[in-house]
């Protein structure tokens, strides 16, 4: 044991992805055998923490120092080799071959090439006994459940004699019989002496299995505290806040007598358990909750990217067909969360790319009028204050500018409903700015506005009115005075055993 | 068309090298085109004649064909490995019609022949959701096999139907019927890819498959025609031999598969999808036939140009890794 019982020192750690600071100048003590929580906001920085301790990410300032000795790892295999592993969100398993070879998985014992198949099921068997809990060793991964896989990567760490475990957002996508077993399995490593680092935003399961609470905002640490002190209310309370230099364009609310331009009633598909909502013509509404609260499917089930069932989906006065060209024909248009997978075509001319979602207009007899074509996307991308030339290629285009040309191919599909998930993602100051005015502009201009983000400060910023969701559904509409930020994170959380399903 | 909006992005090293591999692609196959064209003409007197380039066309008419039917595969995403069996299966097709039922009947049964296979081969990477190398490779034993039941192995011979060999050995201001259908196919290949709005769909689906679909663009109809285009193409091609030999095999198309597909690639367009273009595939595969042609006016060994050709193809994959990585 260390001398001063402290097993990783986190000393004023920094990193920043692209413009934006992810952590600012954060120490943490992490004390040996003990289940240390980092909480906070999406965004706030706590998945960031976990992976630099874990060697996934490699900070930009500030030093490492396991058991008082200073270390920086490379990869998460230099970490692994000193004791830290990282059981992820996703499992990182290979899900054809069995529970005790996943276990192993690059540390087989061997002879001349050849894995000693007796010796690793004994090695096996010794792990398991140590862990506490029982998985069949020839049991094919794939075919297990997501808790028994994640399970399997627990032991692998135990099998590489990990004394510091990583748990970024475990319970995120267990049912709570599951998740009570999880706790189970967390107590029982602390108590065998192990380091647990939980990062999670299940309030009520950081109060119940952590001895120690680091609150993290906009990167920075709030405090490190014990968390016997405190409660949800505290925890809340200090996740909130604002930061600063952030202005918005002023709220033009729409008349109240504007008509429903989107209309979703009972949507059920893959991550959405019944979801209604509407929103008006001129209206910003706000989508707030956590990651995983099914925003996203929501989207991109109203838009028709995914099969889903709903006992009323109109966009204006008729239903919508199903299927995307069917919902841009309907004049419903999205801008997919993540533009570089869904949205842009990044080897192709910035000039295609916005005109894809249109480009039946631009065209005669299915032949593109070229010129007409140059022009439309011209005026587009004036109007979305984009600076990049027709033939450029996005991939040589900075995300602001990347996503302006996402918001030019909506507007010269001419919506009445645009759907904007997280269209500031990855996005810098000026052009964040930028796009507000945007969607403030077009909401002004009568386009009913559904906003996903998972800054609740840009949501209160810019919407007119919000709804949460958690677990696939709608659970609180907000409006007014009752659009707060403890609001907003208090119907995220919950207040009761929060397990998805 | 280089219009640039009010304020041009300034270039950084990043974007400066960006260029330079989009200048790569863009050119590409042009250059050693011309520099094997002018040492060809240098060191071999008959190369200039113009008989030599008009057999050139005539003999690379079947394989620009369907190469640049073959274009459009591979930028919608996809690969078509059954050209060869269509080929072979429709020649025999066309020619034995022909002989009984008169060329019109052979012509148009062959192209429904490789119309069938197209549409199937769509079907099957589209519906089915089978990987396009499989599908089409597993679809070319099946129409190489109904090819070799149908014909019983045998050379199909049409004689006394001289209105059969016009259909590609006509002459036209010096060129054969089969080389100015080449130059048709070529040009209405480029301009679907260039200035129609399929155009632009084939590239959208090929170049990101999922932004495509959001963005409007119904991509399996898409692919499912680009392999209805490369299947009639591939029959076209079948016709065209045949009549010019007034003989079909079905097992003819054997090799023809991978030479398309080198043409193609020599071309510049990518095996992963979403870039290429129809005129660069007439130059990538003229490219490999001036090899060849070289080859044989100065006599070298033609196991030298199978090794040359595999280096040339090596480099032009190379190339086109080379341009798509970006930090």
């Amino acid at each position: 044991m260390a001398p001063d019982g402290v097993h990783l020192d986190i000393r004023g750690v920094g990193k920043s992805f692209g413009g934006t600071r992810a952590l600012d100048e954060v120490s943490v003590a992490i004390r040996i055998g003990s289940v240390h929580a980092f909480v906070g906001e999406n965004g706030a920085g706590k998945s960031t923490l976990g992976k630099i301790v874990a060697g996934v990410i490699q900070p930009d300032q500030g030093e490492l120092v396991l058991k008082a000795e200073p270390v920086s790892f490379g990869s998460p295999r230099e970490a692994l080799d000193r004791g830290i592993a990282l059981v992820a969100q996703e499992v990182a398993l290979v899900p054809q071959r069995t529970v005790a070879e996943n276990v192993f998985l690059g540390a087989e014992p061997r002879r001349f090439g050849f894995v000693r198949r007796r010796r690793l099921l004994e090695r096996f068997e010794r792990v398991v006994a140590g862990a506490g809990f029982q998985l069949p060793a020839n049991a094919v991964v794939g075919s297990l459940p997501l808790a028994k896989q994640q399970q399997v990567e627990i032991l692998r760490a135990l099998a590489r004699d990990a004394e510091l475990i990583v748990f970024d957002e475990p319970t995120a996508a267990l049912s709570a019989v599951e998740v009570q077993r999880f706790h189970e399995i967390v107590r029982s490593l602390a108590g065998s002496g192990r380091t647990v680092i939980l990062v999670s935003h299940f309030l009520n399961e950081i109060l119940e299995l952590a001895d120690t609470v680091t609150i993290l905002r906009d990167g920075r640490v709030v405090r490190t505290a014990p968390a016997a002190g405190e409660t949800e209310d505290t925890l809340v309370a200090a996740m909130l806040g604002r930061s600063v230099g952030r202005t918005y364009p002023p709220k033009q609310h729409p008349p109240t007598d504007a008509d429903v331009a989107l209309r979703v009633r009972d949507l059920t598909a893959a991550g959405v358990h019944g979801a209604s909502l509407d929103v008006r013509a001129g209206e910003i509404v706000g989508l707030a909750g956590l990651v995983g609260a099914g925003r996203s499917e929501l989207a991109r089930a109203i838009f028709g990217a995914v099969p889903a069932t709903a006992a009323e989906l109109t966009a204006g006065a008729a239903p919508l067909p199903g299927g995307p060209l069917g919902s841009i024909r309907a004049r419903l248009t999205m801008i997919p969360e993540s533009r570089k997978d869904d949205g842009l075509l990044l080897r192709r001319p910035v000039r295609e790319n916005v005109s894809l979602a249109s480009i039946r207009a631009f065209s005669r007899f299915s032949l593109v009028r070229r010129r007409l074509e140059a022009k439309r996307v011209r005026e587009a991308l004036t109007s979305v204050a984009a600076t990049s030339a027709l033939e450029t290629q996005p991939a040589a285009l900075s995300g602001g500018n990347q996503q302006k040309l996402m918001f030019a191919r909506a507007l010269l599909a001419q919506p009445r409903v645009l759907i904007a998930d997280e269209p500031t993602r990855g996005v810098d100051v000026g052009a964040k700015r930028d796009l507000y005015r945007l969607i403030v502009d077009l909401a002004a201009g009568g386009v009913a506005v559904l906003l996903i983000s998972n800054e609740v400060e840009e949501i209160l910023g810019l919407s007119h009115r919000v709804l949460v969701m958690r677990a696939g559904r709608v659970v609180a509409e907000l409006e007014g005075d009752r659009m707060t930020e403890e609001a907003i994170l208090a119907a995220s959380f919950g207040r009761s055993l929060v397990a998805a399903g | 068309m280089t219009e640039t909006t009010a304020a041009e992005a300034t270039p950084t090293g990043q974007a400066i090298l960006a260029r330079l591999r989009w200048a790569v692609r863009k050119g590409g196959i042009v250059i050693p085109f011309i520099v094997v064209f002018i040492i060809l003409s240098f060191i071999s007197p008959s190369f200039l004649r113009f008989q030599n380039i008009a057999n050139i066309l005539d003999q690379q008419a079947g394989i620009i064909i369907v190469a640049v039917a073959g274009t459009l595969v591979l930028i919608a995403g996809g690969i078509d490995l059954s050209v060869g069996a269509i080929y072979g299966l429709a020649g025999a097709t066309a020619a034995q019609l022909a002989a009984w039922m008169g060329t019109p009947v052979g012509i148009a049964a062959a192209l429904g022949v490789g119309l069938a296979v197209g549409l199937a081969n769509g079907l099957i990477v589209t519906k089915f959701r089978i990987n396009a190398l499989i599908g089409t490779l597993a679809m070319s034993f099946v129409v190489s096999g109904i090819g070799a039941i149908v014909t019983q192995g045998n050379l199909v011979v049409v004689l006394d139907h001289p209105d059969f060999q016009q259909f590609a050995a006509t002459r036209i201001v010096g060129l054969t019927s089969a080389a100015w259908m080449m130059i048709a196919a070529a040009i209405a290949v480029s301009v679907l890819l260039s200035r129609t709005t399929f155009g632009r769909y084939v590239y959208a689906t090929g170049g990101n498959a999922e932004a495509a679909r959001l963005g409007g663009v119904r991509i399996n109809t898409v692919q499912v025609a680009t392999y209805a285009l490369s299947g009639m193409a591939a029959a076209l091609a079948g016709t065209i031999d045949a009549s010019r030999t007034l003989s079909a095999q079905a097992s003819a198309g054997s090799f023809l598969t991978f030479t398309v597909l080198t043409g193609i690639i020599v071309g510049g367009t990518s095996i992963l999808g979403g870039e290429g273009s129809g005129p660069r595939t007439v130059v990538g595969c003229l490219f490999v036939a001036l090899v060849a042609n070289g080859f044989n006016l100065l006599g070298l060994d033609p196991f030298y140009q199978q090794i040359t050709l595999g280096i040339i193809l090596l480099l032009a994959v190379g190339t086109d890794a080379w341009s798509r990585r970006l930090s």
